[in-house]
């Protein structure tokens, strides 16, 4: 295991880290034994993949994105997290689009004996997490980890996880974290925090695995100066998000509204493609499958990210219950906005605006609920 | 599987049995074990099979594993995950009566994928047990209480339990009235059963098919039909509906008319289920997930969602 020692005493103040010394965090980190994950383009999109190098991170990268848009360009100065989300937060490392939860073995008899599949994690850091990735981290705990029945991978995974979060200074034009409470100053949540200057980083601890890490990096005491600056950033960041929800809990409004006429003009435009449930990082259907073996003796029980934009999702001998786009398009925005509040004690948006970007028509979820909710 | 718990409590003590089950008469299943794996199945054996009609069979079943076995709990409404090998799996009620019966009944209707090839399996075959899942019928609140039972098809299933769990203990319960609705008259399983509970003190048995026959002396038409030959009386009476959806809604319609709160009516809801534990997603219900949070709610617990058409 990686370092996890509580006998220090935790670190309160913010330090300063020159933009020359930041990759001494990558080094550090792979000294404790973490593999670290952190913001690199491929596909012409800002992902999180293994990095060792700080070269790799997306230097003077920025982006531009809006409905069904999402496009790279030059612009950032020298920074390398002047960017807002990428089409995946932290769900797939924890949440993985796919894997096997049992084998079961038959043998010639037909006796069968189920084989769990062992929960496998390995240390990882991730560089770069933002408010709203850590608030839906919160929420696929509180799904998949805190209830009485823990997922035993997911949990695993978890447990290896150290979280470095970047406060956010460059939300895009479908970010809309302020209005849900969830952003674009991390406040909760990681190990690590940073805020990105010119000439380096403030490094801010959140755990006390996360002073064991900044003590061994060459950090200075941050000055008040470089605090405002990073606070000025944060808070202008804040004001330039334009979109919002109409509320923070819209559960009684839209369950009061399940025939309004926009369910069925949303599902004249929607493809019922599933995109928006892939990149939405608090999303946690999945489906379960049998995968055989070619000689019988064996079976290994899958699963894999669902959705409920597919005709399966609710599918029961017969049919299916939300057999068309208008039921599905509704499921979705009610259960997001409304059924999580029931479920988990708030909405299940988070902000991040992915659903917007990623949608190849453009269907704003902002819009969808003010149209719904307007009288 | 739930059984470990009970398993720990079981050997603690002799009189844990009847503890356990007085904790589920609360309607909620005994889950605090420390949960080690909620999607693994258990090897269970196929003792007896039963065909009860051309497409309905019982499966009586034993867990591979005596001490499990032995220490299985579950509550009147509770379901199982069967297994399929190489298939996969589907949420089957549990029949039998919680106390008495040794082995664990399900009376499953081959309809598909997996019910299809369970329906193959004969006496001696292997099958994947997980469970007891959910929350059953509310056995405390129906003490001292007349209860109108109001089922349509295989609906039956799921109440056959609460039904048998009240005719052991007869006298703990009001007048008991059963209305059982099928499609067809051929449809109608358990005769002798039904007979048998029709013979037991203030315990009245109403069928209806809506298509009758020759030896059909019933009522013919919908289930609500039978509505006009009883009085429930609202106050003392709970009902217990399970059936499909509309059969369903029809019924909570035709009980409001009646007088009955929708406090007083309880009903089982079927959606899409693969993991049963409240993690895949697939059978929300509004705000609530069927399979931990029903699959039997208070009507009450979830209008004005329910009978809204796609939910
Ligand atoms: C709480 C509960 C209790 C029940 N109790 C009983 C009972 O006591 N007796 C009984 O006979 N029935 C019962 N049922 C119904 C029973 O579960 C279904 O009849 C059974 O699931 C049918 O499975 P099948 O594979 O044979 O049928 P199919 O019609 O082939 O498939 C139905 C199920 O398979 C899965 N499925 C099929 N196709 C897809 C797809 N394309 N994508 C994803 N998933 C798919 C889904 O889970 C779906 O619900 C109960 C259901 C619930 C929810
Ligand atoms: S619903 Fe859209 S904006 Fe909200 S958390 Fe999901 S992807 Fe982000
Ligand atoms: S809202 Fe957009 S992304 Fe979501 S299913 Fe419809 S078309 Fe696809
Ligand atoms: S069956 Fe998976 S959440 Fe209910």
């Amino acid at each position: 295991m990686p370092v996890r020692v509580d006998i220090e005493a935790p670190v309160t103040e913010t330090r300063f880290l020159p933009r020359a010394d930041l990759q001494r965090l990558l080094d550090v980190l792979a000294e404790a034994g973490y593999e670290c994950i952190g913001p690199r383009v491929r596909d012409g999109a800002i992902v999180y993949d293994p990095v060792t190098r700080v070269s790799e991170l997306p230097h003077g990268v920025t982006d531009r994105q809006g409905p069904g848009e999402y496009r790279l360009q030059a612009g950032a100065g020298g920074r390398c997290f002047a960017w807002a989300n990428g089409p995946q937060a932290l769900k797939p490392l924890l949440f993985t689009p796919q894997e096997s939860l049992w084998t079961v073995r038959r043998d010639a008899q037909g006796r069968l004996a189920f084989i769990p599949a062992p929960p496998v994690a390995r240390p990882v850091a991730v560089l770069g997490v933002r408010a709203c990735d850590l608030a839906a981290l919160r929420l696929q705990d509180a799904h998949f980890r805190d209830g009485p029945r823990p997922d035993p991978a997911y949990s695993a995974r978890r447990d290896a996880l150290f979280l470095i979060a970047v406060h956010c200074t460059h939300p895009a034009a479908t970010c809309f974290c302020v209005s849900t409470g969830d952003g674009p100053r991390a406040d909760f949540g990681y190990d690590l925090a940073l805020s990105e200057l010119d000439d380096g980083f403030l490094v801010e601890a959140g755990s006390v695995a996360g002073g064991v890490i900044l003590r061994r990096l060459p950090t200075v005491e941050a000055t008040t100066d470089q605090r405002q600056v990073a606070a000025r950033e944060i808070e202008s960041g804040a004001r330039a998000q334009q979109r919002a929800l109409p509320g923070t809990d819209l559960r009684d409004t839209l369950f009061g509204r399940l025939e309004h006429p926009r369910w069925e003009e949303v599902a004249q435009r929607c493809l019922s493609c599933a995109n928006c449930t892939s990149v939405c990082p608090t999303c946690f259907c999945y489906s379960e499958h049998d995968v055989p073996s070619l000689d019988g003796t064996e079976s290994t029980h899958t699963r894999q990210w669902d959705s409920c934009f597919t005709f399966g999702h609710s599918y029961i001998h017969g049919g299916a219950v939300r057999g068309g786009t208008r039921e599905r398009y509704r499921q979705w925005l009610t259960h997001k906005l409304g059924g999580w509040h029931d479920q988990y004690g708030r909405s299940g948006c988070v902000g991040c605006g992915r659903c917007i970007t990623w949608c190849p028509v453009g269907i704003d979820i902002t819009e969808e609920a003010r149209a719904v909710c307007a009288d | 599987m739930a059984a470990r718990a009970a398993s720990a409590a079981a050997v603690a003590s002799p009189g844990a049995r009847s503890e356990s089950i007085s904790r589920k008469k609360r309607g909620r299943s005994v889950q605090t074990e420390p949960w080690v794996n909620p999607h693994l199945p258990h090897e269970a054996e196929i003792v007896e099979r039963i065909d009860e009609s051309e497409h309905v069979f019982t499966l009586k079943l034993r867990l591979a594993n005596p001490a499990q076995h032995a220490a299985y709990r579950f509550a009147p409404g509770q379901f199982n995950m069967l297994y399929l090998y190489g298939v996969g799996e589907v949420p089957i009620s549990i029949v039998s009566d919680p106390e008495h019966d040794d082995l664990l009944d399900h009376t499953i209707r081959r309809v598909g994928r997996v019910t299809d090839g369970i329906a193959a399996l004969k006496a001696g075959d292997r099958l994947g047990v997980r469970g007891p899942y959910g929350r059953g019928w509310p056995l405390d609140a129906l003490e001292g209480k007349d209860v109108l039972i109001v089922t349509g098809g295989l609906g039956c299933a799921p109440s056959v339990s609460v039904i048998q769990y009240m005719m052991r203990r007869r006298a703990r319960f009001g007048a008991v009235t059963i209305l059982q609705g099928v499609k067809h008259y051929n449809d109608l399983l358990w005769r002798a059963r039904y007979e048998a509970w029709a013979a037991m003190p203030r315990t009245r048995v109403l069928f209806s098919a809506d298509t009758g026959g020759p030896l059909w002396p019933w009522h013919i038409g919908p289930v609500t039909g039978l509505f006009e030959h009883i009085e429930p009386e609202p106050g003392r009476t709970l009902a217990l509906l399970c059936g499909p959806e509309g059969m369903m809604a029809a019924t909570v319609r035709a009980l409001r008319g009646l007088g009955l709160a929708d406090s007083a009516i309880w009903l089982s809801l079927e959606r899409s289920m693969h993991c049963a534990v409240g993690q895949c997603g697939h059978c929300q219900f509004g705000g609530k997930f069927v399979c931990k949070d029903g699959p039997v709610f208070a009507c009450s617990e979830i209008a004005p969602l329910f009978s809204v058409k796609g939910l």
